[in-house]
């Protein structure tokens, strides 16, 4: 097993160029294997012209490799048509083509949508705008201290007027996931659209969105192994069909007179311009990459890590970790403060070390703020992290208060 | 990667022991300064008469780095006069910018043990948001 995972490390070239680098900060972005960056680079070198413009060979070349990606998506979660798979330039962008789309064609004054505490921002500030806009109100599921949000609590939650429910799928900061299949059943049985957002999961979990059962699903290639500028909206197709454009431009119409256009059929009704083609060719490398280790590896290596990190970390007085008290409520991600020491000086400390770990207030400053504390430091785990990984990072996690001046 | 060693005694002294953290009753200035990047919070507080700064303190919370910078400035400013007090923060500003010689150092006493911050662009921020506060309230003296 060790060396297996040994070897994955070295599929990752970052870590050539810095063999003493400990990076511990995956959900914020992941590193990108050599072969997602040699796909990059063979499509500008090999394939590349604008896709769907040209009717020469080259850019019909560069269209099957931009739509072989798009089928490579709809494969990886299992969406039923190619249609239902939108290229965006991350999962901030796909929230926002949600709110903008979806949002103003569904809610009115007097509405509600619902969100949970715990969204990033790139979930909540679409939301906050269009309630804004349209007089709606935007509530808010609280979770406990665990971060734990349970059926009931939901189903208190919804009313006859809650339009949209938008939930993460695992909580960035806590590193919990929700029970998506339950929410969607109470949204079904209320009206309600489900939108989820699953920039923290599709790395790491398989996801199904059939099996789930979502409306809208929002992620982020650069989370995944894939190159940063491409991103993903999944939607069911009949919900697509009835949203508006949402940017408007080149490629995404069929027809256009001075006063009036028709739109291009899904998905290109919602890609206007020119497309990341490059990045959908990479993020195609990296499913191809994911499907070839496999999730039962993934998920395995990162649950040994996980665990072995929040055991260690138990044992060290002054630090508490934020949320579920088991290790397994943790997909991946461990958030924790040290008594006394500001989490930026955590991470300058860690960073001496070479050790690569997010502080602040990751973009959750409403969640921060519901469980209490300011702002905290992250450590995120992917597959190719090793045992060795964790305790460099736990022995350096044991000198920082002496670092700071505690004497103990 | 960055080596940075300069979380030495003086700076974590400061932040664990800080002399100036308190409240001000006899404050006849206050400012409050914000760094959201990391989420500092200082406010603030001098007593100035007649051209001299005759007490000070601060209170807030934040990175080690803001604390201990914003201790060390009152331990450098209160007694001076206003144009004394700006003198030294231009120095201050001058060797966060790696601008700073050998004497201007010195005169900057305690303060001299964040030079380091000067490679760390991320932790500028923190390291001046006391100063910039100064500067504020000396502003604001100088209007009145
Ligand atoms: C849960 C969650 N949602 C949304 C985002 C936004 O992703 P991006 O910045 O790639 O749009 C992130 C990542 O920062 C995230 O963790």
């Amino acid at each position: 097993m060790g060396d297996r995972t040994l070897l994955l490390k070295e599929d990752f070239p970052v870590f050539k160029a810095y063999p003493g680098l400990v990076y511990l900060d995956n959900s914020a972005t992941q590193q990108k294997p050599e072969s997602v960056l040699r796909a990059v680079d063979n499509y500008y070198r090999q394939e590349n012209a604008n896709p769907m413009r040209g009717l020469y060979d080259l850019s019909m070349r560069a269209t099957e490799a931009y739509e072989g990606a798009r089928e490579a998506v709809r494969a990886f979660i299992n969406a039923k048509s190619v249609s239902e798979i939108i290229f965006t330039r991350n999962a901030t962008e796909s929230l926002n083509l949600a709110a903008y789309s979806l949002g103003r064609s569904i809610v009115g004054e007097g509405d509600e949508i619902l969100i949970t505490i715990a969204e990033h921002h790139s979930d909540l500030l679409p939301w906050q705008l269009l309630a804004k806009e349209k007089g709606a109100k935007l509530r808010y599921l609280e979770c406990d201290e665990e971060g734990l949000f349970t059926e009931e609590g939901l189903r208190a939650a919804l009313t006859d007027r809650t339009k949209i429910f938008a939930f993460t799928h695992i909580s960035n900061v806590l590193g919990r996931i929700n029970d998506v299949k339950g929410f969607v059943k109470l949204c079904r049985e209320n009206g309600t659209v489900t939108v989820c957002d699953g920039a923290q999961s599709v790395a790491h979990i398989p996801v199904d969105v059939r099996d789930l059962g979502v409306d809208l699903l929002a992620f982020s290639g650069h989370k995944m192994l894939g190159p940063m500028g491409i991103g993903v909206l999944y939607g069911r197709e009949e919900l697509l069909e009835k949203m508006p454009p949402f940017l408007s431009g080149g490629e995404m119409i069929e027809y256009v007179s001075r006063d009036s256009a028709t739109y291009a059929p899904l998905p290109h009704k919602f890609e206007a311009g020119t497309v990341n083609a490059g990045g959908a060719v990479g993020l195609r490398a990296a499913i191809e990459y994911i499907n070839d280790i496999g999730f039962d590896l993934i998920t395995r290596r990162e649950e040994e890590l996980t665990r072995l990190c929040f055991e260690e970390m138990s044992r060290i007085p002054f630090v508490r970790i934020m949320g579920g008290r088991r290790a397994e409520d943790h997909c991946g991600i461990i958030t924790f403060d040290i008594e006394g020491v500001h989490p930026h000086d955590v991470a300058a400390i860690m960073d001496s070390k070479e050790i690569a770990v997010r502080a602040g207030h990751h973009c959750a400053q409403p969640l921060h703020k519901h469980l209490g504390i300011m702002s905290s430091t992250r450590v995120s785990f992917a597959f190719y992290n090793t045992e060795e990984d964790v305790m460099r990072f736990i022995a350096a996690l044991k000198q920082v208060r002496r670092m700071m001046g505690y004497g103990e | 990667m960055a080596n940075n060693s300069f979380y030495n005694m003086i700076l974590t002294d400061h932040n664990l022991h800080p002399a100036h953290k308190h409240g001000l009753e006899c404050a006849n200035f206050c400012h409050e300064g914000i760094n959201p990047s990391c989420g500092d919070d200082i406010v603030l507080n001098l007593d100035i008469r007649d051209g001299v700064i005759r007490d000070g303190s601060y209170t807030g919370s934040g990175c080690a780095v803001s604390q201990a910078s914003a201790d060390i400035m009152l331990d450098l400013v209160i007694g001076k006069t206003v144009e004394e007090a700006a003198k030294i923060s231009q120095d201050f500003m001058a060797m966060i910018k790696g601008e700073a010689d050998e004497e201007t150092l010195e005169q900057l006493d305690e303060a001299a043990a964040l030079q380091d911050i000067a490679h760390m662009p991320s932790r500028v921020k923190c390291a001046v948001l006391g100063w910039h506060t100064l500067e504020e309230l000396i502003k604001q003296s100088e209007e009145q």
